[in-house]
């Protein structure tokens, strides 16, 4: 790959010497290193990941959690079963240095359902990594220890929202809650918790042992760092791609490969469909939506059966309780079968893209605010395609 | 089988023990149970209830929302495609026609002799090598209809060498 | 005193107490904001997003009621994007309901049709649903028809926080969800209560009672049939709510005239059994307390549980049935008059009891299932034929035509028609108990109660347990055996209270004589078969209606009611004398909490 030099994720990597840096600085100047890092939660929803653990850290409890989100679940993306499978220590290393951040003693990673092929090689790495005492009692001879199990999850994209993966550990239907309360107040069993993206904890060792300075010398102002990039649909080289953030559709489908597409979907199904007119504009947390999916369309596809397929991944997959997620996505997807049979009129095409934009506008969770975003982007880039078919 | 005779009744409460008493542990416990009699029935949704205290309305809410638990018993083995974008459009309709032919069943059915279950999947994050099915635990990715049939070969084959006392290949 | 934060809301600034949402401020500064989802019983849900509104500086909408105010914030409630999310909203459940507003019982009190009035709804905007999709459960008192529900949860959250019945369950995920009986089975089937809570909070008519109306009709017009009606407290305290007054407003007498007027042949008043059921329930008190203090027997159980609440004893049936001997066997007041009526009273005007038709108006819906309970035969056929809710006797008066506001006072019939205060102040939480001490102190002891104007103010309120205790001294010679001991007493209203209750008296933490439990909110004046709306506010207007009409009776105490005493002479004999105990009592049936076996 071109630009060793740029790799953080795929650089170099001595497991512990994130840990023992940190315990060596102490709590407070490891949540000031990540908070100068400008670290993003690699999730999608890109919540500053040093002032959440400020916010966590801050709360007097006398128990804390550390969740590792491996509920990857966004169509297009799979970078964290990369992790998962080739970096396991890395993970569970910025879950214990998260931990002691903000005072946790405990951490989970919940592993979705559909990812269950992964959770040996996870379990093998926690019981590694604690005979090595990098996890478990008075870590590296400290009065820090820090324990981590696997919460396995069982089939429910939504449960990828933090609010919903603490109901879901909590023992309820995974729905979103309201906020605030924020699961740095009131999380896992209803004390503090920290959940962060499995990727986002992999960058946590870097930025501790190499200095948040260096790290910033990644990416773009605003998105500082790499990303790690699952690619896949008519590429010829699908995989997953370390890159800097800022980089534009043009300059990601030359790196893969992925020459003479008609569209891209960056950032997942909730994502954006980018139309060759746009491949110039940059993936991150000020342009396009830096999730990490990108999924290439050729010209021989059919764009509305694109988006019929989003569209009925979001109906299933919707909690289901808010009234514009629910009833919203149901409506976008008969929208497309009406669009299919040539039966949706200009009229009832703008209603729809108006129940778009107040399903972005008003859902009570990430879920349904995002997921108008495929057909507001296709229906934009390809309405002569689509219309009076 | 359901989990009311008295061997399954003691595998439940086995399964059970294995938890807190508590409601964080609802779905850790409902995973095991469905992972071990292939669903969750009535009757281990009561034991479940006595044991964390959760009404079995909420648990019966619990079950209905995740795609994985279900109360409706499944084949010894679930096949799960996956129908999501990358996997649909490198060709998931010809392995869904190969999959139905050589089961005989559609998606959604179980084979006649419990050994088989057809089902979709959203995303499954193999969209680097699709299209990609689950079975049970294990995954498969880049499906050709040739590859379909072997696998399903030797999963017939540990189900017969299961039967006959040959120790599974599971 | 907490933090007071400053807000703007629209063009009002205002200040408000930390945490408090702005639904809440958008009251106090004077606003409306819609809502649907939302009740002030229950939990937030922030779920149909029709409260949505503009905070400054946050990308979207938020749910006013579920924001908490936490810092200085600038709100907008009228602006170009709220409005449309909330007709947006609006049309997204209107083409999920199933709306034969004409054919809906709640035809002018729902909320989603005040919505759709209010945001001058003219069409539908996506493809409605043209034909009902599910099949209405009308298997017990309570009638479900999931084709007009809107996923509010409101029921849910009634069912599973504020009363933890736990009947209903929210099922599947996305739009396939439902919500339903718990396994979708019928919901006689279920552990339902019957205490109607869902009906109350219903937005629209998903949930509703099983209206008796039409036989009720056949019953006046036959004109074989003598059709009684007797009318329980609660109800007189609120069904003016259906008729324009303020909640609060009790019209008793003017009720009596308007069902004069329907054509029932007699009309009592259920007081009276209240206070029937006070003479039983309050000698089995205090037989049941020599047998455990003085005798030492240990079949005896104490505390005693009242029994007047038919949704509390299904709840004990249910969740604690080994604790069914605690259960008074007191039948409830409705049942007592029933089966007084169709014995006594029949033999006494000369009609044959097949022809008589017991009506007992209650704020209950519970009530309907009691009276269907195969125990309650004791008079050779059904000791109450209906129970009829405080919602469907309004219908009943409207539709005769009756103006209850132009109506006069009028009496209720005697005997049988005469009622203490004591009865009286069953309708409110606390009142049972509070009957009872007036009645068993004064037994006791020759003396009233020391409490002043004979109101036994600590368990008054609506504090959801409460409790008191009360020593008795110099008792007359036959209750030597009481002297010097403290009775204690204890109150709890709505079934999360009674279940608190029933775990600390597991856990053998509580040493109470008596328990009284209702299993609604409030008491029986927010019984399920009540007016609509509810909220704390009206359930204590509706209190204070009930302690008024108390004040003014001469007549306070149960054992001094002549007519009970008449009773007692003429037929009775004693209480828990061998005709009460076949007539007036009655055994309870173990259920338990699952009912799945065989599914």
């Amino acid at each position: 790959m071109k630009n060793e030099k740029k790799k953080i994720l795929f650089g170099e990597f001595v497991t512990g010497a994130g840990l023992a840096r940190a315990l060596e600085m102490g709590a407070g100047k490891v949540v000031d290193e990540v908070k100068a890092s400008k670290l993003r939660g690699r999730g999608g929803a890109g919540f500053p990941t040093g002032l959440k653990w400020e916010l966590t850290a801050k709360q007097e409890s006398d128990e804390k959690f550390v969740i590792c989100n491996a509920d990857e679940g966004e169509p297009g993306t799979f970078k964290d079963r990369l992790l998962l499978m080739e970096q396991p220590e890395k993970i569970l290393e910025g879950m214990a240095i998260a931990g002691f951040a903000i005072g946790a003693a405990r951490g989970f990673v919940y592993l979705r359902g559909e990812y269950i092929y992964l959770r040996k090689i996870l379990e093998d790495a926690i019981v590694s990594m604690t005979e090595r005492n990098f996890l478990g009692k008075n870590i590296q001879d400290s009065d820090f220890s820090f324990d981590v199990e696997i919460f396995l999850g069982a089939g429910a994209y939504v449960c990828g929202e933090e609010f919903a993966l603490i109901s879901s550990m909590n023992g309820y239907r995974g729905e979103p809650r309201n906020k605030p309360p924020y699961p740095s107040e009131v999380g896992f069993r209803d004390k503090p918790t920290v959940v962060n993206n499995v990727e986002t904890l992999c960058y946590v060792p870097y930025i501790v042992t190499k200095g948040s300075e260096w790290f910033k010398e990644h990416g773009t102002q605003a998105s500082t760092g790499t990303k790690l990039f699952s690619v896949s649909g008519d590429v010829k080289h699908p995989g997953v791609y370390e890159l800097e953030l800022g980089i534009t559709v043009n300059q990601l489908l030359t790196e893969v490969s992925g020459e003479g597409a008609k569209s891209v979907q960056v950032g997942g199904a909730s994502g954006l469909n980018v139309a060759e007119k746009d491949f110039d504009k940059p993936i991150c947390f000020e342009g396009l939506p830096p999730g990490g999916s990108i999924i290439v369309f050729n010209h021989k596809r059919d764009m509305l059966h694109v988006l019929k397929n989003f569209m009925e991944f979001f109906v299933e997959e919707s909690c289901g309780q808010c009234t514009p997620c629910r009833e919203g996505n149901y409506r976008l997807l008969e929208g497309v079968k009406m669009l299919e049979k040539g039966e949706c009129s200009v009229r009832y095409l703008k209603e729809l893209e108006a129940l778009c934009d107040v399903m972005k506008d008003s859902a009570k969770c990430g879920l349904g605010q995002t997921s108008p975003n495929a057909f507001l982007s296709i229906v934009e880039n390809f309405k002569t395609e689509i219309l009076y078919r | 089988m359901t989990t009311g005779t008295r061997a399954v009744a003691d595998e439940l409460q086995e399964i059970l023990l294995n938890h807190e008493k508590d409601r964080t542990q609802l779905l850790p416990i409902l995973v095991d149970i469905n992972k071990y009699f292939g669903h969750i029935d009535s009757n281990a949704i009561i034991e479940v209830s006595r044991y964390t205290g959760v009404p079995i309305g909420e648990i019966h809410g619990v079950i209905t929302f995740y795609s994985f638990l279900g109360q409706k018993k499944r084949g010894r083995f679930v096949i799960r495609l996956c129908r999501t974008i990358s996997c649909d459009i490198a060709g998931k309709d010809q392995i869904v026609r190969v999959l139905e032919k050589e089961l005989g069943i559609h998606f959604g059915e179980t084979t006649d002799d419990g050994v088989f279950s057809l089902e979709y999947t959203n995303c499954i994050g193999m969209c680097d090598n699709p299209p990609a099915m689950l079975i049970n635990d294990k995954v498969y990715g880049g499906l050709t209809p040739e590859r379909v049939v072997d696998i399903l070969d030797s999963f017939k084959l540990s189900e017969y060498q299961d039967m006959f006392g040959y120790g599974g290949v599971e | 005193m907490s933090e007071m934060i400053p807000v703007q809301i629209d063009d009002i600034t205002c200040e408000v107490e930390k945490g408090t949402t702005i639904l809440q401020a958008c009251k106090c500064a004077g606003l409306r904001v819609p809502t649907l989802c939302h009740h002030p019983d229950l939990e937030v849900a922030g779920i149909c997003r029709i409260c949505v509104v503009e905070v400054e500086g946050m990308s979207g909408l938020q749910a006013a009621c579920a924001f908490p105010i936490r810092q200085p914030i600038k709100v907008r409630t009228n602006s170009p994007r709220v409005r449309r999310a909330r007709r947006v909203n609006l049309d997204l459940i209107l083409s999920e309901h199933y709306g034969d507003c004409y054919t809906c019982t709640r035809n002018g009190t729902c909320e989603l049709q005040d919505l759709a009035r209010e945001y001058g709804v003219d069409r539908y905007r996506y493809p409605s649903t043209t034909a009902p999709k599910f099949r209405i459960d009308r298997s017990t008192a309570i009638v479900r028809d999931q084709n007009k529900c809107i996923s509010c949860k409101r029921c849910i959250r009634t069912c599973i926080d504020l009363q933890q019945v736990s009947a209903l369950e929210t099922a599947n995920r996305g739009h396939d969800v439902l919500i339903q009986t718990a396994f979708n089975k019928p919901i006689s089937e279920v552990v339902c209560i019957n205490c109607g809570q869902c009906i109350n909070r219903c937005p629209t008519g998903a949930l509703r009672s099983n209206m008796p109306n039409e036989l009720i009709w056949q019953a006046i017009d036959d004109p074989e049939k003598h059709v009684i009606i007797q009318t329980a407290p609660s109800p007189r305290a609120a069904i003016g709510e259906e008729f324009g007054y303020e909640p609060g407003t009790s019209v008793t007498k003017k009720l009596n005239a308007a069902l004069r007027r329907v054509g029932f042949d007699s009309i009592f008043d259920t007081n009276f059994a209240a206070d029937l059921t006070i003479m039983e329930e309050g000698t089995e008190l205090l037989t049941r307390l020599k047998k455990a203090l003085v005798d030492g027997d240990s079949s005896v159980k104490v505390p005693m549980f009242t029994s007047c609440s038919p949704g509390w004893v299904k709840y004990i049936e249910h969740y604690y049935p080994e604790y069914l001997d605690h259960l008074s066997t007191c039948k409830s007041p409705q049942q007592m008059f029933g089966a007084i009526l169709k014995t006594y009273y029949a033999k006494k005007i000369g009609v044959n009891p097949d022809k008589m038709v017991v009506v007992a108006l209650m704020p209950c819906v519970a009530k309907k299932f009691e009276c269907n309970r195969p125990e309650m035969t004791d008079s050779g056929g059904k000791d109450v034929d209906f129970g009829l809710t405080t919602r469907e006797m309004a219908v009943l008066i409207k539709e005769s035509g009756i103006h209850l506001k132009d109506l006069p006072d009028e009496d209720f019939d005697h005997p049988l028609g005469l009622g203490s205060g004591a009865g009286l102040i069953f309708g409110a939480t606390g009142g049972v108990m509070e009957a009872a001490i007036r009645s068993v102190y004064e037994i006791v002891t020759g003396r009233p109660v020391p409490f002043k104007g004979l109101d036994v103010t600590p368990i008054r309120g609506m504090e959801g347990i409460r409790d008191a205790a009360l020593t008795i001294e110099n008792p007359l010679p036959e209750y030597q055996w009481l002297d010097g001991i403290t009775l204690k007493v204890a109150v709890a209203h709505g079934t999360a209270n009674a279940k608190l209750l029933m775990e600390r008296l597991k856990e053998g933490t509580l040493d109470y004589h008596f328990i009284e439990v209702m299993a609604c909110p409030g008491g029986c004046l927010g019984g399920g078969g009540q007016p609509i709306p509810t909220s704390p506010e009206i359930r204590a207007a509706r209190a204070r209606a009930i302690y008024a009409e108390d004040h003014e009776l001469v007549l306070r105490k149960s054992h001094e009611n002549p007519e009970i005493n008449q009773l007692y002479a003429e037929f009775l004999g004693e209480p828990l004398g061998h005709l009460s105990h076949k007539l007036l009592h009655t055994h309870y049936t173990p259920r338990g909490r699952f009912f799945l076996e065989g599914i």
